[in-house]
């Protein structure tokens, strides 16, 4: 049997790499969806911009929702303390991704400009909405979210909706936001030509600049405008999972003691602000395939660079420090932690494959004629 | 305490979007099959009507997916959102096979989906065929894993409760997956989705068939559908039944209330084809039996005695008087887990835990639980029995009544006479619907039935919720009412908009009403090959 400390840290790293996958996955539709009322000024260039992600996107979708499932299955109380406590939010991304499905199925089976430019502003909800609150709730984590759990661990979030949009967590929401567009428009620089791709070339060259420089306000907001959280005893790595047997107190500047501590983790939101630049200089050398990378690795290092400062922090809680939620004492039992290890490391490069596969099926520019002559089949 | 207007709105909520989500499912898991069917005909033949077949079938497939997709989503946010202690208290076992669904079934699923729509011109015939095998398979798959995370919910097996953690975690991850009721859910269940599209095609091409229009097509999907559906109708009924056989203590109490037995009856049990219910008294009123069956279906044995809703009741009470021990020792432990003390005793009492907690609805301090208040959770262990008889038996008759339709459209298919019999296109046009009554009565003889308890035996429904305001939930309520009775109105509409269409939807031109010169029936078989 693997070693349970070794089994809750490479859990923290898949649901990192989940994360990821789904910021660069789903994310990439995402972004489609909140440009194409903006780069698409015609129906049939809106349609351009559907299909290049028409085949895609359902199991684009799955990352989110395998990403909701694997932090059910190895962190429960974090999955059912954060989606409890964000209630409202939660419903508002849940609606917002509603509109996808039938958005991309529904959109163009009825050939009617009313219609169809509804679906296309569903569209729009559902790629804008979805990352800007994700954003939203990784801003309340870093600060601390007011919630606390009984003697039983029934957790009780003593907040309200609107003080989840505190105005730190407006910005990181906005870096998500911003991020994904530019991803998403990167995207579309591979897959379209045209005037399609002038106007997401000027988009992702937009986006990847004030991405970067809201990301850097962040940064510099956490440094010296946020307490952080220190565990001061209690939860060892290697016990049975109790987030109440442990003390843990709020400091201004902790969320930087990582960095100092291990040096190396500074590639991490190095990795960002590298992605992020190289993004836009590819998307202005007309290097579509470049940028893309370049963006994904900028998601790499913006979601990372949460992940490492709070580190072992997952949830921590602003009204009773004790209850915050960690990698070693939120996380579920040795049995199922290895379980899911493996499960996880036998399917995930499978799908990998053939999602690539099915990429390389569909690769090549959609193109104008190509949706008037699949006026019927196509989106 | 927890109000017990949350409890009732929280289930409310569950009940009504997982009804909803379960309007699609069963389409889905049938259409992705009978699409396999048809087309491994066009690939075997290499007769063109076959892909158009594939392709039609296929757009009626998408636009029931696409809300499939939409209302499965809020299925996963659900237990987080409104059943927080449930994640927390059982995620350990839960969470895992959810998980596994995504990364083994879903994303097969998702993946190739787009690749059925959008590949038929950019794969070759056989490997457009292997995609819509995996996106049947998908589907099936995530039946598989939701069904093994339900069966857990009825029959807790491969787990235990550790007091440190305060949850259920998992002992056995075998015991989870091979767990007979989640065998047998998996199959009663997929086949009821297969009698769901088999219909669904029937009906739709006995309406082009009474039109007169597109007939080489319609009665190619007609037999195709009879076919299926016969098989799959038969499945239903006979694992359905298999079910019903007396696994843990769990069906043996739904089995009760499902058969208004009342008191235990010497074997082999007499069956009440009807009855009527009196549940003040607690017995029935009235009922018409059929000697030795209930014995026979609930045992396979003639000897074997079922127990009745009174004998039920009497060992649950001395469960929840072992219970009370078990949750008094914990809250000792939980307070103080390295007083060991009361280990031995909460040991011993442990399996009944989940009874004594049943308690927690009428006083927080279970040690303080009066005679009254224990016969009050008593009578919670057994769930109302009127509804459950009667949900059932509508069930049972809409099953039989669907398969005696399949098996004379599959005998009028062998005989080639089914264009002679009106009244028999008529019974399949009108009977479109009436698979989702048993689907729907299904669901709720299942979830219904295991109340009290979200996990049987384990967890009171009643400790399951999460901590929110009454009025977060009938906000939440209202919003999903709106927004799916708005997403069901335009499926409804681009469902019945497509169906009449036809064929001629995908625009091929050799369907009714797409040339002047070919009236009623086109003739596609000989129309010229299309560019495959």
């Amino acid at each position: 049997m693997l070693d349970y400390t070794a089994l809750k840290l490479i859990w923290w790293l898949f649901v990192g790499v989940l994360l990821i996958g789904f910021a660069i996955m789903d994310g990439h539709d995402m972004g489609v969806g909140t440009l194409l009322p903006f780069v698409g000024k015609n129906d049939n260039e809106r349609r351009v911009v559907l299909n290049t992600v028409g085949p895609h996107w359902d199991g684009n979708q799955v990352w989110f929702i395998t990403g909701g499932g694997a932090i059910f299955a190895a962190w429960p109380l974090v999955y059912a303390t954060a989606f409890s406590g964000f209630y409202w939010a939660m419903m508002a991304v849940l609606w917002a991704l509603f509109f996808r499905p039938v958005g991309f199925d529904y959109r163009s089976k009825i050939d009617n400009a009313q219609w169809r430019n509804t679906w296309d502003w569903g569209l729009f909800i559902g790629g804008f909405v979805p990352p800007l609150i994700f954003g939203v709730a990784f801003g309340n984590l870093l600060q601390g979210v007011p919630f606390h759990f009984d003697n039983d661990l029934r957790s009780f979030y003593t907040g309200s909706f609107w003080q989840l949009l505190n105005p730190f967590a407006l910005l990181t929401g906005l870096v998500s936001t911003t991020m994904i567009t530019a991803h998403g428009a990167n995207f579309l620089l591979i897959r379209t030509e045209g005037d399609v791709y002038k106007r997401s070339r000027t988009a992702s060259m937009i986006f990847s600049a004030v991405s970067l420089a809201l990301f850097a306000l962040a940064g510099l907001w956490v440094m010296k405008g946020i307490n952080g959280f220190v565990l001061t005893g209690g939860d060892l790595p290697d016990a049975l999972p109790n987030p109440l047997d442990k003390t843990v107190v709020m400091q201004a500047g902790a969320w930087m003691h990582n960095y100092s501590a291990y040096p190396l983790t500074m590639l991490v939101p190095a990795a960002a602000f590298v992605g992020g630049l190289l993004s836009l200089v590819f998307a202005m050398g007309n290097k579509p395939v470049m940028a893309f990378i370049a963006s994904s690795v900028n998601m790499l290092g913006v979601i990372g660079t949460a992940g490492v400062s709070m580190f072992p922090f997952v949830m921590p809680s602003s009204t009773d420090p004790r209850s915050s939620m960690t990698v070693w004492d939120s996380v579920s039992s040795h049995t199922t932690l290895e379980l899911m290890f493996f499960a996880t490391l036998i399917f995930l490069p499978i799908v990998i494959f053939y999602t690539s596969w099915a990429y390389k099926v569909m690769s090549g520019k959609v193109t104008l004629e190509f949706v008037k002559r699949n006026d019927h089949s196509a989106y | 305490m927890i109000s017990s207007e949350l409890v009732d709105l929280s289930r409310l909520q569950f009940a009504m979007v997982a009804l909803f989500h379960f309007l699609f499912v069963p389409l889905t898991l049938g259409m992705t099959f009978l699409l396999v069917i048809m087309e491994s005909t066009y690939v075997v033949t290499g007769k063109q009507i076959y892909k158009d077949m594939t392709q039609f079938w296929g757009k009626l497939f998408g636009i029931n997916f696409a809300l499939g997709v939409t209302t499965g989503i809020t299925m996963e946010f659900q237990f987080g959102t409104n059943w927080a202690y449930y994640s927390h208290y059982v995620g350990d076992i839960f969470g895992a096979p959810l998980a596994i669904e995504g990364l083994m079934a879903f994303f097969l699923e998702s993946t190739f989906i787009g690749l059925f729509f959008f590949g038929w011109d950019k794969l070759s015939k056989v490997k457009h065929l292997m995609i819509t095998m995996l996106v049947a398979l998908g589907s099936n798959l995530s039946a598989l894993w939701i069904l093994v995370a339900n069966g857990w919910m009825n029959n807790p097996t491969g787990a235990d409760f550790s007091y440190i953690t305060m949850r259920m975690e998992m002992t056995s991850f075998w015991d989870v997956l091979f767990n007979p009721q989640a065998q047998a859910k998996f199959v009663h269940t997929v086949s009821a989705g297969y009698v769901t599209g088999s219909a669904f095609v029937l009906g739709i091409s006995s309406w082009y068939l009474l039109k007169g229009r597109d007939i080489e097509f319609a009665k190619r999907s007609f037999r195709i559908a009879a076919a299926f559906g016969l098989a799959s109708a038969l499945s239903v009924i006979v694992l359905g039944d298999e079910s019903g056989y007396t696994v843990g203590e769990n069906q043996q109490t739904k089995l009760a209330a499902i058969e208004a037995m009342w008191h235990t009856e010497p074997a082999p049990a007499s069956f009440n084809l009807i009855a009527g219910i009196n549940e003040a008294k607690q017995e029935n009123d009235w009922a018409i039996q059929i000697p030795y069956v209930m014995g026979l279906i609930g045992t396979r044995s003639t000897t074997e005695t079922i127990p009745g809703i009174h004998e039920i009741k009497a060992h649950n009470y001395q469960r929840i008087l072992s219970g009370e021990i078990a949750a008094k020792d914990l809250a000792i432990l939980r307070a103080n887990p390295h007083d060991t003390s009361v280990l031995g005793e909460f040991n011993a009492h442990k399996a009944d835990l989940g009874f004594g907690l049943l308690l927690k609805k009428y006083t927080d301090d279970v040690t303080k639980a009066t005679p009254e208040m224990v016969q009050k959770a008593t009578d919670d262990t057994v769930p109302a029995v009127t509804p459950m008889f009667w949900t059932f038996r509508i069930m049972v008759a809409v099953g039989f009544a669907l398969l005696l339709m399949f098996a004379l459209a599959l005998y009028a298919s062998v005989r080639n006479d089914f264009m002679q019999k009106p009244w028999l296109l008529k019974w399949a046009v009108w009977f479109i619907p009436v698979p989702w009554i048993a689907i729907e009565f299904g669901w709720f003889v299942a979830e219904y039935g295991r109340q009290p308890w979200t996990i049987f035996g384990v967890l009171p429904t009643y400790l399951s919720a999460s901590s929110l305001s009454s009025a977060s939930v009938i906000g939440s309520i209202f919003g999903f009412f709106a927004l799916y009775t708005g997403l069901f109105i335009v499926e409804m509409y681009l469902m019945l908009k497509f169906s009449r269409q036809g064929p001629s939807s995908l625009h091929t031109g050799r369907y009714h009403g797409e040339t002047a010169h070919v009236g009623g029936g086109a003739m596609p078989t000989h129309a010229p090959a299309d560019k495959i």
